[in-house]
C-alpha cells in the first residue's frame, strides 16, 4: 500500500526531473554544452510564478503562462547574449560561461528577493484534493504533474520527429557544418532548442512548486543537478534517455526513502550514476560512439 | 585544334554568363599556402573536373567555394555576385550545393528526412504553423515529401525512403548525398570524389547519372575525382591542380597529353638526379 503511493510519488518526482533533464540533453545534443544555468532558469520561473500570484494577483492560468513564457524568454536572451558570441570558442569557455550565469542568476535573485524562502501559493495553481481508486488515494497534484509531463514529452517527441524544425535540430546535432551546407540556419535552430528546453523547464518550475512550494534563490541548484544526473544516466544527448533517466532518478529517490534510507538519498543517486557510467559510459540510451572512417 | 587561350565554354553555353568564377583565389594556413592564384570559369551547364595528386588542394577549393574556409586572397563570383560576405548557409541559398569526400549524411535520420533537410529552404514554413498544424503547413510538407520522392527516384531510391541513412550500403550513401545536395536547388553542384569506393559497374552507372542530372536540372557540375575513366568520360573541361596551383586547364584530350600534368602525376625523370 505504502509502496504504491511511494511509487506514484516517485513518478511525480521523476516527471519533473525528466522535464528538466530534457533541457540539458537537448542543448548538449546540439552544441555540446552542459548548460549548468538550466536549473537556475527554473528558480527564476519559481519567482515569476510566485510574484504573478502574490503581487500581480493574476489568474492562475495567466501566471502559468507568464512563468513558461518568462523562462523561455530568459533562456533565449541568455543564449543570444552569452552563448551565441562563443559559437566558435572552445567548449570549455561555454561551460565556464554557463556556470557564471548560474552564479549570477542566483545572486541577482538573492539581491532582489532575499535568501529567505518564500512560500508559493501553489493551491491557486493546482486543484486541491485527491482521487481515490479502491484503497489508493492519489493527490491531484501528482496526477496533474504526471499527465502534464507525459503530454509535454509526447508533444516534444512529435516536434522533434515530425516537424521541419525538429528534423533540422536532429541534423544540426549530428553534423552542424553539413547542416549549414544544406542551407539550414544553424543559429535559429540553436536558439529554438534553448527556447524549447526552457519552456519545459518553466513547466517543470510550476510542477516543482506544487511539490515543494518554497521558493529560494538556490532551488534550481539541486534540482538542476539531479536533472543533470538523470540526463547523463539516460545518455546525454538522447531525448528518450532523458525521460527514462528522469523517471529512474525519481523512483530511485522514493525507493531509498521507502527503504528507510532517506538520509542517503542524494548519495545513492550519485552512486548509481557512477556505477552506470562505469558499466555504460554513454548512459542507458546514449549513442554509441561514432566511428570515423 | 582549339586555341589554348580561349575559354572553355560548351557550345550551348555561349552567350551565357558564367555560373561560377574564381579570380586569384588563395588561402594560407599559418605559413602554408594551400591554394594560390586559382582562377576558373564554369558556364551554366558545364561539367567540369578538378583533378590533381593527393594533397594538391582540391577539397580545399570546395571548402573555399562553400565558405567552410574564408579565402585569404581573391574573389568568388556566383552568378555574377561576389560571395565575400556570404557564410556557409548563404552560399547554399545562393546556389552552391556539395557532397563530401568522407560521406557526411545525417546517419540517424531516414533517407527521406535527409532529402527533406536539403529541401529546407524550398519550403515556405513558419514555426507558428508547425505548432498549430495549419493546413498550409501540411500542404507544404506534402509538397516537400512528393518532391523528395521525385528526387529519390533519380537513383531509384524511393523504396528505401524510410531506412536510416547510416544503414545504407556505401554506394547508396554516396548517391543519397548527391540527392540531398540537389534538393537544395543549386545552380552548381560540387561533387567531391563521387565515385570513391564504387566498383566499376557502379562508376559506369554514376557517369550516366551525372550527365542525366545536368540535363534534367540544367545545372553546372564541378567534380573532384581520381577515377580518370569518369573524368575523361563525363567532363567537358578539366582543371589540374598541383601544390595548390592550377597547372593546366583544357579539354580531357588536351589534359591527357599535357606534359605538365604527366609530370605532376608521374614526376619527372630528372628529379632523381637533381
Amino acid at each position: 500500500m505504502l509502496l504504491v503511493s511511494q511509487l506514484i510519488n516517485g513518478l511525480q518526482l521523476g516527471s519533473i526531473y525528466a522535464l528538466v533533464a530534457l533541457g540539458y540533453t537537448m542543448v548538449y545534443g546540439i552544441i555540446k554544452l552542459l548548460n549548468f544555468a538550466h536549473g537556475d532558469i527554473i528558480m527564476v520561473g519559481g519567482y515569476i510564478a510566485l510574484f504573478s500570484l502574490t503581487a500581480g494577483h493574476f489568474h492562475p492560468a495567466v501566471a502559468a503562462l507568464l512563468t513558461v513564457g518568462g523562462c523561455t524568454l530568459l533562456a533565449v536572451i541568455l543564449e543570444k547574449l552569452t552563448y551565441a558570441p562563443l559559437r566558435f570558442a572552445p567548449r570549455l569557455s561555454l561551460l565556464i560561461t554557463a556556470i557564471g550565469i548560474s552564479i549570477l542568476l542566483q545572486n541577482v535573485a538573492q539581491f532582489f528577493f532575499g535568501a529567505a524562502p518564500r512560500s508559493l501559493p501553489y493551491r491557486e495553481l493546482f486543484p486541491v484534493g485527491s482521487v481515490t481508486i479502491g484503497e489508493f488515494s492519489i493527490a491531484y497534484t501528482s496526477l496533474v504533474t504526471i499527465i502534464l509531463s507525459v503530454v509535454s514529452m509526447v508533444a516534444l517527441t512529435i516536434l522533434v520527429q515530425r516537424t521541419k524544425l525538429g528534423k533540422a535540430m536532429r541534423a544540426v546535432s549530428e553534423d552542424t557544418e553539413a547542416a549549414q551546407l544544406m542551407g539550414v540556419n544553424v543559429n535559429n535552430v540553436i536558439t529554438f532548442t534553448f527556447a524549447v528546453g526552457a519552456a519545459l523547464a518553466g513547466i517543470g518550475a510550476l510542477l516543482y512548486g506544487a511539490r515543494f512550494p518554497l521558493v529560494t534563490p538556490t532551488i534550481g541548484a539541486m534540482l538542476g543537478l539531479k536533472a543533470f544526473i538523470a540526463a547523463v544516466l539516460g545518455g546525454i544527448g538522447s531525448i528518450p534517455g532523458a525521460m527514462v533517466g528522469g523517471y529512474a532518478v525519481g523512483l530511485l529517490e522514493v525507493l531509498t526513502v521507502f527503504a528507510g534510507l532517506s538520509r542517503w538519498t542524494d548519495g545513492l543517486v550519485f552512486l548509481v550514476l557512477i556505477i552506470v557510467l562505469l558499466v555504460r559510459p554513454t548512459g542507458l540510451m546514449g549513442r554509441k560512439f561514432m566511428e570515423k572512417v | 585544334m582549339r586555341d589554348p587561350k580561349a575559354p572553355l565554354i560548351p557550345e550551348r553555353d555561349h552567350n551565357k554568363s558564367p555560373v561560377l568564377e574564381c579570380v586569384g583565389l588563395g588561402i594560407d594556413f599559418g605559413g602554408l599556402t594551400a591554394v594560390d592564384d586559382f582562377n576558373i570559369t564554369i558556364s551554366p551547364t558545364e561539367i567540369c573536373g578538378l583533378i590533381g595528386p593527393n594533397g594538391a588542394g582540391k577539397t580545399t577549393i570546395f571548402n573555399l567555394l562553400t565558405k567552410v574556409y574564408n579565402p585569404t586572397r581573391g574573389s568568388i563570383f556566383l552568378e555574377g555576385n561576389n560571395t565575400k560576405r556570404y557564410n556557409t548557409k548563404d552560399v547554399n541559398k545562393a546556389g552552391i550545393a556539395r557532397t563530401f569526400q568522407n560521406i557526411r549524411l545525417f546517419k540517424n535520420l531516414t533517407v527521406l528526412e535527409n532529402v527533406l533537410i536539403g529541401l529546407h529552404n524550398e519550403m515556405d514554413y513558419r514555426l507558428v504553423q508547425s505548432i498549430f498544424r495549419l493546413p498550409s503547413y501540411w500542404r507544404s510538407e506534402r509538397i516537400a515529401r512528393d518532391r523528395a520522392h521525385e528526387l529519390l527516384s533519380i537513383f531509384n531510391m524511393q523504396d528505401i525512403a524510410d531506412h536510416k541513412a547510416g544503414s545504407l550500403p556505401y554506394g547508396s550513401q554516396r548517391r543519397l548525398e548527391i540527392i540531398r545536395a540537389l534538393a537544395t536547388n543549386p545552380a552548381i553542384l560540387l561533387l567531391d570524389e563521387p565515385a570513391a569506393g564504387m566498383n566499376p559497374a557502379e562508376t559506369e552507372s554514376l557517369m550516366e547519372h551525372i550527365g542525366e542530372i545536368r540535363d534534367t536540372f540544367q545545372i553546372a557540375i564541378f567534380l573532384i575525382e581520381h577515377d580518370m575513366q569518369l573524368v575523361m568520360g563525363v567532363c567537358e573541361g578539366v582543371a589540374v591542380l598541383n601544390y595548390g596551383k592550377l597547372i593546366a586547364k583544357g579539354t580531357p584530350a588536351e589534359i591527357q597529353k599535357d606534359p605538365r600534368v604527366i609530370e605532376a602525376y608521374l614526376g619527372t625523370g630528372g628529379q632523381a638526379d637533381a
